[in-house]
């Protein structure tokens, strides 16, 4: 009894186990890095960094021995810009917390701030997880406001606070967005001159709080701000207010930003888009084409990839493969959902050289292709369980039935 | 004498078209064409490796093995190429939802009236969204499109070949039945709930079907009775002038759209296309068709259809699923990635995937492909060959076109796509798509790529 309850203190004490070491072998490593692709090589990961890659690592039975067989080994990857842990069901707006609506103060709040809230017990992080995702970036969601709220990288380790990178500003500038402000785009950009008038000089704080000004400045200093935009208009519009106020952007929406890929290279600034968009949803994405990342990529211009789903973020591999199926180098289109977003919002490199942390999968082929799957998905040097309540889900129910119901079916 | 009896009878009788609204489709000009040395996937579950396929006059001729003429045969040489059937999405909203998705385009939900079965979506179609020829770059030949799910009742679908026309009709696959689209749960009680009207709640949403139906099995009483009348009157030995003036008089039920709708479900004419997501609320819907005595056809969405796979089988029901797409709405929160490989499982299962999306639509065979290999992953036996027909012949069958369409079978519509290689990869693209044996896609030709009026002429400027 006694010794049953120190257990139990020792197994309270430390939530996250003792990463016990791990060695793969046979991988068939994309390095994210200068070295490329390795072929057929050892991963040695010790106190959950990545120790030694070298061809036949020797091993003892403390390391726990994995074999790849050959098959590619990736880092774990970027699930787009998403509310996961904000977010358990879209339509139940009591299990969401990514904006906010009717605010008394009638104010701007660009320090609304989702990882405030952030809930890494929700059931779409361990779905998301299993599919080969490791992080993503959270997102504040006004949709009709100019200034959404911000938020930041998140890793999907269980973490409450596994937060990386910088603090992420978004911002409305779409005509879409604009019928809550008068009903056009010229007034986010009025609103936005103005409030960032406040923020930066000594002027009378009228659009946005003390807080918020703090938020403005910080974000100017260190942070990124995320323009939603998708017509080329729009996207030249942004980068001149960018020059202008000395401000990190990045393009979210970008269906017509290969007609500007020059200006977005100059400017050094990122896109993160949906490579399967190519109908002109509407009057400001009538250039949607299957090859915008291709160009963006030939011009120099970094890409990311987001669907905008949350729930069904695994998605983002579909769109990286069908990113390559049309034009894109596969290297290009795998670094759009892993190195590239890590180092566009300040995370920790997503490259898997000496000295990274162990965040890595491996698959079961093709890490872009639909058929494939995540095998391993390793966070920290820890293998995950590869359980979701959708996998229990499918195990209570792929059973032939028994004679009591499946209630009793607790796999 | 005569001519005053025809004034009366005219007076009297509604001259009502069978057919309102017919089918003007007619195929694109083709040739015969030999297509050699393909893997061929059948979409009734065979797989034939390094074979033929000829198609004349519109139609499938031989797939295997058989004669071709010697002369006017065009030969496509497949070597290390897929072929299948076109490819059916039998959920969609193109023409009805188009692109652009301005408001004033938004024609898809009669959303003003719980039930609206006395619409038609072909009303809505707007033929120039540009979204009809992106599908059919994917391998679309053809395809349903429904009203939206805002209602009980949300009207009638209309079932369209692929190809490009400036009216619906140009489009409208001959000879396919109507469908109904119906709504379980969350939407309808949503829209007329949030508007202080009923259905605020299931029970509401299924009070208001059986009201429906028995409305519906009324009016066909009504006219049955008049038929009767009718036939009494008119069937005498000689049927003499007092006769015909007699059967004149007798009055026919006033006709309602609504309740035609309705009355054609119960008699087996039009085919029932019902929304719904959860397990238990499938089962209510089933026990109400046994109470009405009609056939149900097909299950959309139904995420929850992995619970019910042996009923749904026994009950001769189709579910039209998704790959993946889960946890937007509270009744969407179980689905599982292996849903349509357990609702595949069972003897005479009818699984299907669908897009209900513009842009799936044009990647169906990536849906299937990550279906299918989910099920692989799960244990489940299922080759291409077999998961091919979740988009092909089990298509067919859930718009009632099986005896058409869907199967590369001697006789059947020559409606195929050749693919660059196995179509159930992320890197497959149809290459060649026909519709009745005409080549209306080819990707390597600029001039079989169609182009939309709306299209044409934007960002002149921008070229590349």
């Amino acid at each position: 009894m006694k010794r049953q309850f120190f257990t139990l203190l020792l197994t309270l004490a430390c939530p996250i186990a003792f990463a016990q070491d791990l060695l793969i072998t046979g991988a068939n490593l994309h390095t994210q890095s200068a070295a490329g692709i390795i072929e057929n090589t050892d991963i040695l990961i010790k106190d959950g960094h990545i120790e030694r890659i070298a061809p036949r690592i020797p091993t003892n039975k403390m390391i726990r021995v994995i074999d790849a067989g050959g098959r590619p080994v990736t880092p774990a990857l970027f699930a787009g810009v998403t509310v996961s842990g904000l977010s358990e069901v879209d339509a139940v707006s009591e299990a969401v917390d990514s904006s906010y609506r009717e605010l008394y103060t009638e104010l701007m709040h660009p320090e609304f701030d989702v990882r405030m809230v952030y809930n890494p017990h929700s059931s779409v992080i361990p779905i998301t997880r299993i599919e080969g995702f490791g992080f993503t970036l959270l997102a504040a969601r006004g949709g009709d406001k100019t200034l959404s709220g911000q938020g930041g990288l998140v890793r999907f380790d269980g973490g409450y606070s596994s937060f990386e990178g910088k603090p992420v500003i978004y911002i409305q500038t779409s005509g879409r967005s604009a019928g809550s402000v008068g009903g056009s785009r010229v007034a986010h950009w009025m609103l936005l001159n103005q409030v960032f008038d406040e923020a930066m000089t000594d002027e009378e704080l009228t659009l946005i709080t003390p807080q918020g000004a703090t938020a403005l400045k910080t974000a100017t200093d260190e942070g990124i701000f995320l323009f939603n935009a998708d017509r080329a208009a729009d996207i030249m519009r942004v980068l001149a207010f960018a020059e202008e106020r000395e401000l990190s952007a990045v393009i979210h929406g970008g269906s017509e930003a290969w007609m500007v890929a020059e200006s977005l290279a100059a400017a050094n600034v990122a896109v993160i888009l949906n490579p399967l968009k190519n109908l002109p949803e509407n009057f400001e994405s009538l250039g949607a084409r299957l090859d915008n990342a291709a160009i963006l990529h030939k011009a120099n211009v970094r890409v990311i990839f987001s669907s905008g789903e949350t729930h069904n973020a695994r998605k983002v591999r579909q769109l990286a493969g069908n990113a390559a199926a049309n034009g894109l180098p596969h290297s290009a289109a795998l670094a759009a959902i892993s190195s590239t977003p890590a180092a566009v919002f300040g995370g920790e490199p997503r490259s898997l050289s000496q000295g990274a942390r162990a965040d890595l999968v491996i698959w079961s082929g093709d890490p872009l292709e639909v058929t494939t799957q995540a095998e391993h998905v390793i966070l920290s040097g820890v293998p995950d369980t590869m359980v979701s309540r959708q996998t229990l889900l499918r195990d209570r129910y792929l059973d032939e039935a028994t004679d009591m119901p499946r209630a009793y079916t607790k796999p | 004498m005569r001519s005053i009896f025809a004034i009366i009878l005219s007076v009297f009788t509604t001259t009502v078209s069978a057919t309102p609204f017919p089918s003007t489709y007619q195929p694109l000009p083709g040739s015969p064409t030999l297509i050699t040395n393909a893997t061929i996937l059948t979409g009734d579950g065979r797989r034939l490796d390094e074979a033929d396929m000829y198609i004349s006059d519109g139609k499938v001729i031989w797939v295997g093995e058989g004669a071709v003429p010697t002369e006017g045969v065009t030969t496509i040489d497949a070597s290390g190429k897929w072929l299948t059937p076109g490819i059916i999405d039998v959920h969609s909203h193109l023409g009805v939802y188009p692109s652009p998705g301005v408001s004033a385009h938004s024609d898809g939900n009669e959303a003003t009236a719980p039930v609206t079965a006395e619409v038609w979506a072909e009303h809505s179609v707007w033929p120039q969204d540009p979204g009809f020829s992106r599908a059919m770059a994917g391998g679309i030949t053809t395809l349903q499109i429904l009203p939206g799910s805002a209602n009980l009742f949300g009207g009638r679908s209309v079932t369209l070949k692929n190809i490009p026309q400036n009216t619906y009709q140009g489009m409208k696959f001959p000879g396919a039945p109507y469908g109904l689209k119906m709504a379980c749960g969350e939407n309808p009680k949503r829209v007329y709930g949030g508007r202080n009207q009923a259905p605020s709640t299931r029970m509401g949403n299924v009070a208001a079907y059986r009201a429906s139906w028995i409305r519906a099995q009324r009016y066909i009483r009504d006219w049955q009775q008049y038929e009767q009348k009718m036939a009494k009157q008119t069937s005498g030995a000689e049927t003499d002038s007092n006769s015909a003036l007699a059967a004149a008089l007798i009055k026919p039920p006033k006709r309602d759209l609504e309740l035609e709708t309705l009355a054609g479900v119960l008699k087996g004419e039009i085919l029932v296309h019902m929304h719904c997501y959860r397990a238990d609320e499938m089962m209510t819907i089933l026990d109400m068709a046994d109470e009405f005595g009609y056939q149900l056809g097909t299950f959309h969405h139904g995420v929850e259809a992995y619970k019910i796979a042996d009923e749904l089988a026994k009950n001769n029901v189709c579910g039209a699923l998704w790959a993946d797409w889960w946890g937007f709405k509270m009744e969407a929160y179980d689905g599982i990635q292996e849903n349509i490989a357990i609702v595949d499982r069972p003897e005479n299962s009818c699984a299907i995937v669908h897009s209900d999306s513009e842009e799936g639509i044009q990647r169906l065979n990536q849906e299937a492909a990550k279906a299918m290999s989910k099920g692989q992953a799960a244990g489940l036996d299922i080759p291409p060959e077999r998961a091919i027909r979740w988009i092909t012949s089990n298509a067919a069958k859930s718009l009632g076109i099986a005896e058409q369409t869907g199967t590369l079978a001697p006789g059947k519509m020559a409606d195929v796509v050749i693919w660059n290689q196995n179509p159930f990869s992320v890197y497959a693209k149809a290459e060649q798509v026909f519709i009745d044996g005409a080549m209306v896609f080819d990707r390597n030709d600029q001039t079989l790529q169609p182009v939309s009026d709306f299209e044409l002429g934007q960002l002149l400027e921008a070229a590349p």
